[in-house]
């Protein structure tokens, strides 16, 4: 049985300027252990998606219009805040994009670290500092038995990230959510985390969910890969079919254009256009209005995800139709 | 290629640490850029990589004369800029001008797009009102901007036409170079394929010689000819975009190419990639000798005496002593 499972979730803001729909009916599962990578564009739902399965959407003015978030037999979305309390924080941990604002500045990291721990009352507090000390020199921290008694200011960036990821894996989660955990961060740095979070992955045998909008960090990391786009799931497949024979004409334009794919001084693939404006009701495919290959069905019926071969699935009415 | 348009020579930026109320005592230095000699020829485009807190963005600063130099110098088509006096320093700038990283904050949210591109017109007596609208409809055009959103505001623009207004304001004076400071960082990956595009137009049509500030290796390998790599307020490798991006010498260029993911899940699960160690080294008290030594896989006693000076090796210039040994 899965580990999660997401059912038609549509997440909307409502806001002056109309309704915003950030998450349009988004269904996907995540084994136990598996790593999910998320990628889209900003504004296409993946970051929306996470918070809404942890109940970080300020409501209102976001609003859970419809959907369920099963959680080993226990939907997020509709139960009572108590039993999203034990789950949260325990069973399912977030990591952010930015460790500079994530972290209190006013508290210690000993503080922090051992907050969910005692919150949850999984240990005392004599016990919690021994844990948090094992998980700092776990996360990598030179002289981590002086370093927990520091403020977030006295570290680097990759050291905050570090503890952040620290703090989220101290109550051993079974799901760890990671939100862009390295765009903040420069790429000798990055490779460090990817590695650390690889590594702690193995070791714990938790699930990871992968946010980015970085297609090579998704290409070492993750099983099982899904496109946004516009607030829907455009594609998914393992990440090696997907990178290897990607059918949705946005995945496929999203993968020309990147640079290092592409001879150099020729001029770059690019795909026209800007992302859709989600606060009006797109009909049929959000991609249409930049895709290549659209034609008058496109707008006409709403995109299905279609299984093209087992666990490949698209949402291209004319891919699925075989004339692309 | 042709003669340089702006050289530096040995230009140093540091920055002196105060402290105490009454009487300020400095009690260190800030050596951002320590040290660089580098020409740019016309039509040349040269990156610059390396990782935040390397210098690069004080160099592109020093470089417009927006931060003083401590020593060394600039000099635009031959020109020492230190030595200019006010006036001719502003004629001088008009060929030297800048694109920022952020294009929400570098425009001016209270002026629409043709108070901010017919300003440096204006300003440098370039042409008067009625003429500035045909000019600023003009580089709206080059860039990719429709000319009818000429009295919009930047709030109503996307990022990366935020950008193009950027790069329009930069074109205004027909400059000779553009230093653009990591231009397609903020924005999204199918949205930076078409600055690049842009960029890379603008150089060819217009002869410039840009100057591109990045820390995304793939993106820089795309668009220079030449690439320099700066480690702690030096260039540790520079040459040929293709020669250093694809087989780097200096060990700080090597794993710093490593570390980029590649987008093929066969290639980045079996490939062996150098991890560094630590943190870069604070530039207040930098390492002895070659600063990176700390971090480096090769280094011995040796690299510890003296920064290795940039040399002639592979057809590039590297500063390792040990090039050859590993």
């Amino acid at each position: 049985m899965s580990l999660l499972t997401v059912n038609d979730l549509r997440t909307y803001f409502h806001t002056r300027n109309g309704v915003y729909r950030a998450v349009d009916g988004v269904s996907f599962a995540l084994d136990r252990g598996e790593t999910l990578g998320i990628v889209g564009e900003s504004g296409s739902g993946k970051s929306v998606t996470c918070y809404s399965i942890m109940g970080l959407i300020p409501q209102p003015p976001g609003r859970i219009e419809s959907g369920s978030a099963i959680f080993d037999g226990t939907d997020l979305l509709r139960c009572r805040p108590e039993e999203a309390r034990a789950i949260r924080g325990k069973r399912i941990s977030m990591i952010f994009q930015d460790p500079m604002t994530s972290l209190n500045p006013y508290l210690r990291i000993s503080e922090q670290l051992i907050e969910p721990l005692l919150i949850h009352g999984l240990a005392s507090r004599k016990d919690a500092l021994r844990r948090a000390l094992e998980m700092l020199e776990a996360v990598g921290i030179n002289d981590a038995a002086k370093r927990i008694h520091y403020y977030p200011h006295e570290f680097s960036g990759g050291m905050r990230q570090r503890v952040m990821i620290a703090m989220a894996l101290i109550t051993r989660p079974e799901l760890l959510i990671a939100d862009e955990p390295t765009t903040a961060l420069d790429v000798t740095v990055q490779a460090q985390i990817l590695e650390l979070i690889r590594r702690l992955q193995q070791e714990y045998g938790m699930a990871v969910i992968f946010i980015t909008h970085d297609l090579g960090v998704v290409s070492g990391l993750c099983d099982r890969v899904q496109v946004m786009y516009g607030g829907r799931i455009v594609e998914t497949a393992s990440t090696r079919t997907l990178f290897r024979t990607p059918l949705h004409p946005y995945t496929r334009a999203l993968q020309q254009s990147i640079p290092s794919l592409q001879p150099k001084g020729v001029e770059l693939f690019t795909i026209p256009g800007m992302p859709p404006d989600l606060s009006k009701p797109i009909s049929g495919c959000a991609f249409a209005a930049r895709c290549a290959a659209a034609t008058a069905r496109c707008t006409g019926a709403d995109p299905v995800l279609t299984e093209m071969s087992p666990g490949h699935a698209q949402a291209c009415l004319r891919v699925a139709a075989g004339e692309l | 290629m042709s003669e340089p348009i702006l050289e530096l020579r040995d230009v140093r930026t540091h920055f002196p640490i105060r402290q105490g109320f009454f009487f300020k005592r400095q009690v260190g230095t800030v050596k951002a850029v320590d040290g660089v000699t580098l020409s740019l020829a016309r039509g040349e485009v040269l990156g610059l990589v390396g990782e935040s807190g390397c210098g690069k963005s004080t160099l592109a600063r020093t470089i417009l004369q927006l931060l003083p130099t401590t020593s060394g110098s600039v000099l635009l088509s031959g020109r020492t800029l230190a030595d200019c006096e006010a006036g001719e320093l502003m004629r001088l700038r008009r060929d030297l001008q800048m694109v920022f990283q952020d294009p929400y904050a570098s425009l001016n949210p209270r002026m629409t797009v043709f108070a901010t591109l017919s300003e440096p017109l204006l300003t440098h007596g370039v042409c008067d009102r009625s003429e500035a609208t045909r000019q600023v409809a003009e580089l709206m055009e080059r860039v990719g901007l429709a000319p009818r959103f000429m009295q919009k505001y930047p709030h109503e623009f996307s990022g990366g036409q935020r950008q193009r207004i950027a790069i329009a304001r930069a074109l205004a004076l027909r400059p000779q170079i553009i230093i653009a400071d990591e231009p397609v960082s903020a924005l999204d990956v199918s949205i930076q394929a078409q600055i690049l595009n842009l960029l890379a137009k603008l150089v060819r049509e217009m002869g410039l010689s840009l100057v591109f500030i990045a820390h995304d290796l793939s993106v820089v390998k795309h668009i220079s000819d030449r690439v320099a790599v700066m480690y702690l307020g030096r260039i540790v490798e520079i040459g040929e975009a293709r020669r250093v991006i694809d087989d780097p010498q200096h060990p700080y260029t090597r794993a710093l190419v490593s570390a980029i993911p590649r987008p093929d899940p066969e290639v980045e699960r079996n490939r062996q990639r150098i991890v560094l160690p630590g943190d870069p080294p604070s530039p207040i008290n930098p390492p002895s000798g070659c600063t990176f030594h700390p971090r480096c896989p090769h280094a011995v006693d040796a690299c510890k005496a003296a920064f290795p000076e940039l040399r002639p090796a592979a057809g590039r210039e590297v500063a390792c002593s040990r090039i050859g040994a590993f």
